[in-house]
């Protein structure tokens, strides 16, 4: 038997017999949290219709190709495959951006493959730095950002770095 | 503005590229399949986008999250020594982070601000280094079951779309300690000097 086989049903499971043995009505939760979901969604297709024509341009016109291959001195120097440079320029910009380039990676490369896992490793491990500081200090009447920016950024390059290296470490190249 | 300009940008490079290369008539597909594309893509991530946000809600409903911000309060106390002093700011930091971790996006925007608000009074408009941590902390993803991403995966075929787990827990991990730790460093300096 495989083992990530089991993770899913056994996640299902465990929830709602948590839930139930707390007395909590799982199944309106679940409901609930699908209509969030969906809700996300809504935000996200019409952003994804902008990014994912201005991606798939980019890639038809070979920009991609050639911002790739002017990224690739450095990133191979980091053990990033520089496909994925487009998707480290836009992710800390916007998260519909990234979510496109991202499909688009795994579109192009396939799902499973080590560019495709990365990329999906980079999106999970990572958040769309500036629109979060912006909301923050935004909302909290803060000028002055000090090191937060440079902060933030470190932590965005070490996941990048880190996600080709986990899985890198994980399924191999 | 800024996704203004960024989008323009895109959208002329890809024209003059397509004009020196001799690809226009490839953009030009492209832009339309893009736009198809998007939307295909919305629709085949809805389901298990839906069910694993369904499933996140149900961890929170059976007090998960609460559990999780009892979990992070002496971390916390720690990190961000000042602001845990007043007990409301700890309490909407740890709901924050655990909010973070169960991927509820909507529940941990309004609570981190919450505290941001709590940590900025008195400081005239500039961040203290303790908000400079709570920022870096929030924008480095810390998620349990990244869910837009394996709906992705799912979307595009993937075989397993979970399996990447152990990979993002591990790299979430390294780039939060990388943050917190540049925050710590960057913020020496001032320190000194005051």
């Amino acid at each position: 038997m495989n083992l990530s086989s089991l993770v899913v049903p056994l996640l299902l499971a465990l929830t709602a017999a948590y839930g139930l043995g707390k007395r909590v009505d799982v199944y309106a939760a679940l409901t609930r949290g699908a209509q969030e979901g969906l809700a996300v969604l809504l935000r996200i297709v019409p952003a994804l219709v902008g990014l994912l024509t201005a991606v798939s341009m980019l890639r038809a016109s070979g920009a991609m190709e050639c911002l790739s291959t002017l990224c690739a001195p450095v990133l191979d120097l980091l053990g990033i495959p520089p496909e994925t440079a487009p998707l480290m320029l836009v992710r800390p910009v916007s998260g519909s951006g990234a979510l496109a380039v991202g499909s688009e990676l795994m579109a192009a490369h396939g799902p499973d493959s080590y560019i495709g896992r990365t990329a999906a490793v980079m999106l999970g491990s990572t958040e769309t730095t500036f629109y979060t500081v912006a909301v923050y200090f935004g909302a909290a009447g803060i000028h002055k950002t000090r090191h937060t920016i440079p902060a933030a950024l470190t932590a965005d390059l070490t996941g990048f770095v880190a996600s080709a290296l986990a899985v890198r470490l994980f399924f191999g190249t | 503005m800024a996704m203004a300009w960024i989008w323009s940008g895109m959208v002329v490079l890809s024209l003059i590229f397509g004009l020196f290369t001799g690809n226009l008539s490839a953009v030009s597909a492209a832009a339309l399949e893009g736009a198809a594309a998007a939307v295909e893509l919305g629709v085949s991530m809805a389901g298990v986008l839906c069910l694993w946000s369904g499933v996140m809600e149900m961890m929170n409903a059976s007090g998960l999250s609460a559990g999780l911000a009892q979990i992070f309060r002496p971390l916390l106390r720690r990190l961000l020594p000042s602001a845990s002093r007043d007990p409301e700011t700890l309490a909407a930091v740890s709901a924050n982070v655990s909010a973070n971790l169960l991927g509820l996006g909507n529940a941990a925007t309004p609570l981190g601000i919450q505290a941001a608000r709590r940590m900025a009074r008195g400081c005239g408009g500039a961040a203290s280094d303790e908000l400079c941590t709570l920022v870096v902390l929030n924008t480095a993803s810390i998620q349990l079951i990244p869910a837009t991403v394996g709906s992705l995966r799912a979307a595009m075929g993937s075989a397993a779309p979970f399996d990447i787990l152990p990979a993002v827990w591990l790299s979430s991990v390294l780039s939060v300690t990388a943050g917190l730790a540049a925050a710590r460093l960057l913020s020496l300096p001032d320190r000194r000097r005051s």
